[in-house]
């Protein structure tokens, strides 16, 4: 539960914020959301640390697991709440049977997984099976790379020079045709 | 934190043996990955081994030592250092700093191999912030991985930057990025687009010239970046919503293309096509139609469809409704869909679940400006939601009765507050609440009376007014907030140069400036000075107020150290004309020599302990005696007073706060010496401030403030400002949702007899609370309301067979006035092409003989036999009739001798002739009347048309002459129809544009004592104009290949229906439609608008939905189809 707060908290910290706040912030934000029964709404409206009434924490709450978003008021409180379910579910996929100590383990893949969906505190990506296939072909890469380590080095830099396999993203664009009629002419 | 950390990991050491870490799908890597992880994990489970927080504290800080040396050791490896900074994160993340780590991130970023690479822009993501120094030396590395050929490491470039990058820097990646707009993979572009969005947020003026790249980046021919642009456009817009208008039409064109199931599916979710594409664009939508008819009106019918669309019960659709509602109250108003959205607010609101009636509150709340009603339909709901047992719940409620505040209910929901606040909730909430029962009530309401009331003011009422201020509430924190919002707001009263504002006020004003103004730390005293020293140049200021302000520039200046304007002040006051204001100015002068006794003299926030008062008073026994032989009134205690003011002026209750100052303040006297002049000058200048010998000058004027301002004075201002709220929300009322209010049948106060203790409490409570939203004040008020809409919308619907009174068509009217802009819009439409979706019902002429087949004639029953119509009807009659047998709509066939019966006895109830009795029909409704005659309306389906058939009975014993009936635009006329009599006429309709319902205008006018003009209107829907279409499989097949409009929609399909064949049953029976063929789980229908135009349908079941498709050559129909499959099958 701690990295997803610390992640989340992360990319709303405003500019200049010591450790001791974001620490603050991740303590008061565990205080609020542990309290809360389980028949209550999932959302919590904002704490003097979160930055005022603008703010609210959406959270989830997976066995002994938190999922909690930071989120401002451009967002829609459900469609957030699906989000965290779109996150467990692709932890799931590309984990295998996620538990707590995968995320305690590889805190740098889940971070990665939540990069590719929530790219600078915007929500970059939903669809699962792009994520799983982006993370999937990294991995890929990475770990042909990695073998290649005592290999000569010319054959690691024809591996580094290889472009990503073409990702079938299967977007049959089909019918639409999106059209801005005022497009101005580019110079 | 620990505690944290331990409840997580208490779980976890039995697990620890049997799950090795690095063998998991997660743990990629070579054999050094083990290792690591192996290292962190011994790490972990050490953590998880301590029982105190101290131990943590100790084994982190060892730890760190430990990485501080192997990080720092020029032979540690990158594969070492990637572990390491793993182990790194993991101790920041517990809250200790490890700084040192810092450069080696950059540095592992800078020299790793992709793996290696990829943990150091993570670990610099996390570590520093946007202003860190060294974050400048990750530039060089970004702008390298920019160029590289390898895409994982142009992506994480790319993340980095769009999560942290320093601000000055900008320009060295900002070509670099902009490249990567047109880059062939969509990912980059995706990312590419999000990396400009940070751009835009942290420094707009660098990203102004690659506008145009975002509207190429919104027609992207991959909707993944299209969405990522959103990103973008939705900040802009929300800046400046007029720049951009000319994408409205984009804008909806998109939604409109994802809505209706264009996307690929992978982009469903639940379903549901790219809900959250659709949640952006309708945020979008509703920032660009704000208070912009032209721009809403664009956007109505992609609304209504959204609207539509999110049917199923799932969680994201929910989101999406609730963006619409939003979106819908927030554009122009347009009444059909406010109508839907209150409708959709109410399942928000009902809901059983949390979530949805936290939103559904949130949506009240927000639409409670525009609608009133709304809140009157649910407010049972909404004061279950005060008793909720969850707390953002309740505060949500109490948001939404902060927003509906008015003279008559505040003091009830400043109750309500005042008893959440004691639960004693979050330091926030309390904050936040506190504020808003001081702006709600207090310094609000003081405010508006001080300015309105003016110098009238019984001067208790300002003194009372800032005893309270200065005593505060229990809690510190409240009165904090209440002072800074009263400085705040007096503040920007001051604002405004030249406005007058009553002497009382002013003195008000200065008086909190001069006790509070340190506590507002961002305005700088001297502009406070600054304001106060305009304010005693002002001619109009009395002198009596200037030794107000006198008082309070002295009491700043007290804390300021030397100020120019107390020099200036000191200056000018010097050698003023009135001496007790130079007087002043020397004090202030002497005052400000000596600091020390200034500061002494002057503390801050003394007002009120710092009194020692002569309780008894007996100094002023000389005073009161000469006061009292002069003729005042005797002394009454506080509470005698207190209880006077209560029972003349409800808004000014003081009883909230009435303990604290009757604790604190002993007697009446010190209101006098409370003085903001008192305080701490000596008694020969409170000879001439503002209060003393306020006895004398309180009867003085208390005989003027009871004429004006007294229990008959404050109740018309009271009056007017409640009749100012009143009068827009009589409008919505009346047309817009008044159908809705009528079914909060619980509220209706008859019905208070059959009810529990508690609801009645709760209805009490309602009424209190919901006082003064209505239509009209009073407490009778929802009674009232209720039956009125009621009645209306009994009215509205047409075709209800009801006698209808005087009043009823008056409603009727404004019914039909609310749809004439529908019918406005036809002609417009007349060109577009056959496949607009624009709809409407096409006005039909008898000049456009293209149009509508506009026969309306005259004709008595006799001659109708002979009419062409006859002919073809009496041929169709047959196949009708059988199509027509086992359908649900009530066929209205009397047998004919009951028919003559009824004939005889009530000669008025009109009948339909004969040869169209045979056809199917509708029941013969009333339409509108008036004394003399009474207008009836039967539909008759034909095969091919419809047929409005029009009775006029005259009801009178007389003749009616020259009677004219206007049904649209054709005319028939009759001379005359005897006494006791019916005639009738017939008009053949046809819809040319698809559309799910039609209101036709119309009117008829009669000569009886003099010209009397009725209006009325006949509503048509769709359903009126579908045939059943005959065919065979094969001539659906080729037909459904040669049909390109195609809609497709799930619904969910109740249990009682719950086989294929019977949802098949209710679409042929509720419809009309033909049943072509059913195969297994998928059966196909087909039907026809009139005259010809088809429409094929194919149903589908699974796991109990219906999967409807629709394929027609008619872009609306398919719609229109399925709104009306949709509302069967809920009926059914």
């Amino acid at each position: 539960m701690h990295l997803q707060l610390s992640r989340e908290i992360n990319s709303v910290r405003s500019v200049k914020e010591s450790e001791d706040t974001q620490q603050q912030i991740i303590r008061e934000t565990f205080h609020l959301v542990s309290k809360r029964d389980e028949n209550v709404c999932n959302f919590l409206e904002g704490g003097l640390l979160i930055g005022g009434s603008d703010n609210k924490l959406i959270y989830r709450h997976y066995a002994t697991l938190y999922f909690v978003f930071c989120v401002d008021s451009s967002e829609s409180e459900l469609g957030i709440l699906d989000l965290i379910q779109v996150f467990v579910e692709t932890l799931d996929k590309c984990f295998e049977n996620v538990c707590e100590l995968d995320l305690i383990f590889h805190v740098d893949k889940v971070h990665n997984i939540l990069a590719e969906m929530v790219m600078g505190g915007m929500v970059l990506e939903t669809n699962m099976n792009e994520i799983v296939t982006q993370i999937d072909a990294q991995n890929k890469l990475e770990k042909s790379e990695a073998g290649l380590a005592g290999a000569p080095a010319r054959a690691v830099s024809a591996v580094k020079n290889m472009n990503l396999p073409e990702i079938p993203r299967n977007i049959n664009i089909g019918d639409i045709s999106i059209k801005v009629p005022n497009l101005p002419t580019f110079k | 934190m620990s505690d944290v950390v331990e409840r997580t990991l208490s779980a976890l050491p039995g697990l620890l043996g049997q799950h090795d870490p690095g063998a998991g799908p997660g743990g990629a890597g070579g054999p050094g990955r083990v290792s690591a992880s192996s290292r962190l994990g011994s790490l972990i489970r050490s953590i998880t081994a301590l029982t105190s927080k101290h131990e943590e504290e100790k084994l982190i800080q060892q730890e760190l030592t430990s990485l501080k040396a192997t990080v720092s050791a020029p032979s540690t490896t990158l594969r070492l250092m990637k572990e390491c900074m793993v182990r790194l994160i993991y101790c920041e993340m517990l809250g200790y700093e490890s700084s040192f780590g810092y450069i080696h991130a950059i540095k592992l970023a800078q020299q790793g191999n992709l793996l290696e690479k990829r943990v150091g822009y993570l670990a610099v993501s996390l570590f520093l912030h946007e202003n860190h120094e060294l974050l400048l030396l990750l530039v060089n590395t970004v702008v390298k991985d920019l160029q590289s050929t390898n895409l994982v490491e142009v992506c994480m470039a790319l993340t980095v930057v769009s999560q942290i990058f320093p601000r000055e820097m900008i320009p060295a990646v900002l070509p670099l990025i902009e490249d990567k707009l047109q880059h062939s993979k969509e990912i980059i572009r995706r990312k590419a687009v999000q990396a400009l969005y940070k751009f835009y947020l942290i420094a707009p003026n660098q990203v102004q010239h690659i506008h145009d790249k975002f509207r190429k980046a919104l027609c992207d021919r991959d909707a993944g970046v299209m969405a990522a642009s959103l990103h973008i456009y939705l900040q802009m817009i929300k800046e400046n919503s007029s720049g951009y208008k000319d994408l409205t039409g984009s804008f909806v064109t998109i939604l409109k293309q994802v809505v209706g199931g264009k996307l690929s599916a992978d982009f469903n979710y639940h379903s549901v096509p790219a809900p959250w594409l659709q949640i952006q664009l309708l945020r979008i939508l509703g920032l660009l139609g704000k208070d912009d008819p032209r721009t809403s009106e664009l956007m109505y019918d992609v609304l209504d469809e959204s609207l539509r669309r999110a049917e199923i019960n799932h969680n994201i659709t929910y989101a999406i409704l609730f963006e619409c509602v939003q979106t819908i109250y927030t554009i122009h108003p347009k009444s059909e869909l406010l109508e839907k959205a209150a409708k959709c607010i109410g399942k928000f609101v009902l809901s059983p679940k949390i979530n949805l009636k936290y939103l559904g509150l949130k949506a009240l709340t927000y639409v409670i400006q525009q609608d009133p009603n709304l809140a009157l339909q649910h407010q049972m709901t909404i004061i279950e939601c005060l008793d909720h047992p969850d707390p953002i719940i309740k505060r949500e409620t109490l948001e939404l009765l902060y927003r509906i505040t008015n003279g008559q209910n505040v003091i009830v929901i400043v109750q309500k507050m005042l008893d959440y606040l004691k639960e004693g909730q979050e330091e926030y909430a309390i904050i936040s609440l506190v504020g808003k029962i001081a702006e709600l009530w207090f310094i609000q309401t003081m405010n508006a009376v001080f300015s309105v009331g003016g110098d009238v003011v019984h001067s208790d009422i300002p003194n009372n007014f800032l005893r309270l201020l200065a005593e505060g509430f229990d809690d510190e924190k409240e009165d904090h907030q209440l002072r800074v919002y009263a400085v705040q707001s007096y503040l920007a009263l001051l604002e405004e140069e030249d406005k007058l504002y009553p002497q009382k006020f002013l003195q008000v004003m200065s008086w909190v400036l001069g006790e509070y103004f340190s506590l507002v730390t961002d305005v700088d005293p001297e502009v406070i000075l600054t304001k106060l020293h305009s304010l005693l140049k002002k001619t109009f200021v009395t002198s009596e107020t200037k030794a107000w302000i006198m008082a309070a520039v002295t009491k700043i200046a007290s804390h300021t150290s030397c100020s120019k304007t107390v020099d200036e002040i000191i200056q000018e006051l010097s050698s003023s004309l009135d001496t007790c204001l130079r007087q002043y100015a020397f004090e202030l002068k002497h005052l400000c020599e000596d600091k020390a006794l200034m500061k002494s003299l002057l503390p801050f926030d003394a007002s009120c302990s710092d009194l020692v008062v002569d309780a008894s008073l007996s100094f002023l026994d000389g005073f009161v005696a000469e006061g009292l032989a002069h003729g005042a009134a005797p002394y009454k205690p506080h509470h005698q007073r207190q209880e006077e003011k209560l029972s003349q002026e409800k808004a000014l209750n003081f009883e909230p706060y009435g303990l604290s100052f009757a604790s604190s303040v002993s007697s009446s006297g010190v209101t006098g010496r409370q003085s903001p002049t008192g305080l701490s000058f000596g008694s020969d200048i409170s000879g001439n401030s503002a209060e003393t010998g306020h006895k004398e000058t309180n009867t003085l004027k208390l005989e003027g403030v009871r004429k004006l301002w007294g229990k008959e004075g404050y109740l018309p201002k009271k009056e007017n400002k409640t009749g100012k709220e009143n009068e827009p929300q009589a409008v919505p009322c009346g047309s817009l949702l008044a159908g809705q209010v009528g079914e909060a049948p619980a509220l209706r106060p008859e019905q208070g007899a059959s009810l529990s203790e508690e609801d009645k409490e709760k209805q009490q409570l309602a009424s209190t609370l919901f006082i003064g939203l209505g239509a009209s004040a009073g407490v009778s008020l929802m009674g009232k309301a209720d039956t009125a809409t009621q009645k209306f919308k009994r009215k509205s619907k047409i075709t209800e067979t009801q006698q209808l009174s005087e009043e009823a068509s008056d409603f009727q009217n404004s019914a039909a006035s609310n749809f004439d802009p529908l019918l406005d819009t036809v002609p417009d439409n007349v060109e577009d092409s056959e496949g607009s979706v624009h709809t409407g019902l096409r006005k039909g002429s008898p000049s456009s003989s293209d149009t509508v087949e506009d026969n309306l004639a005259f004709e008595t029953p006799q001659s109708l036999r002979k009419s062409v119509l006859d002919d073809r009807i009496s041929a169709n009659r047959l196949s009708q009739s059988s199509l027509f047998a086992d359908s649900n709509i009530e066929i209205f066939q009397p047998s004919s001798s009951a028919q003559c019966e009824s004939a005889s006895e009530t000669p008025l109830v009109p009948s339909l002739p004969e040869e169209l009795e045979e056809l199917p029909h509708s029941e013969v409704v009333g339409l509108c009347q008036s004394d003399a005659l009474a207008l009836h309306l039967c539909k008759v389906w034909t095969d091919d048309s419809l047929l409005l058939i029009v009775f006029v009975s005259n009801k009178t014993t007389a003749a009616l002459h020259a009677v004219n009936l206007i049904l649209e635009s054709a005319t028939s006329h009759f001379p005359v129809i005897e006494a006791q009599s019916v005639e009738h006429c017939q008009k053949c309709v046809r819809m040319n544009k698809v559309c799910t319902q039609a209101i036709l205008p119309a009117s008829v006018s009669y000569q009886s004592e003099m010209e009397t003009c009725l209006e009325f209107s006949v509503t048509l829907s769709l359903m009126d104009f579908i045939r059943p279409m005959e065919m065979t499989t094969e001539d659906f097949g080729k037909l459904w290949l040669s049909l390109s409009n195609d809609v497709k929609q799930n619904i969910k399909m109740s249990p009682c229906q719950d086989s294929l064949s019977a949802a098949l049953d209710t679409l042929q029976q509720k419809l009309k439609l033909h049943r072509v063929d059913v195969i297994g789980n998928e059966g196909i229908l087909a039907c026809q608008l009139l005259p010809s135009v088809p429409c094929l349908l194919h149903c589908r079941t699974h796991s109990g939905m219906l999967a409807l498709w629709f394929r027609s050559p008619c872009a609306a129909l398919p719609d229109g189809l399925l709104y009306q499959c949709q509302k069967v099958m809920e009926e059914s």
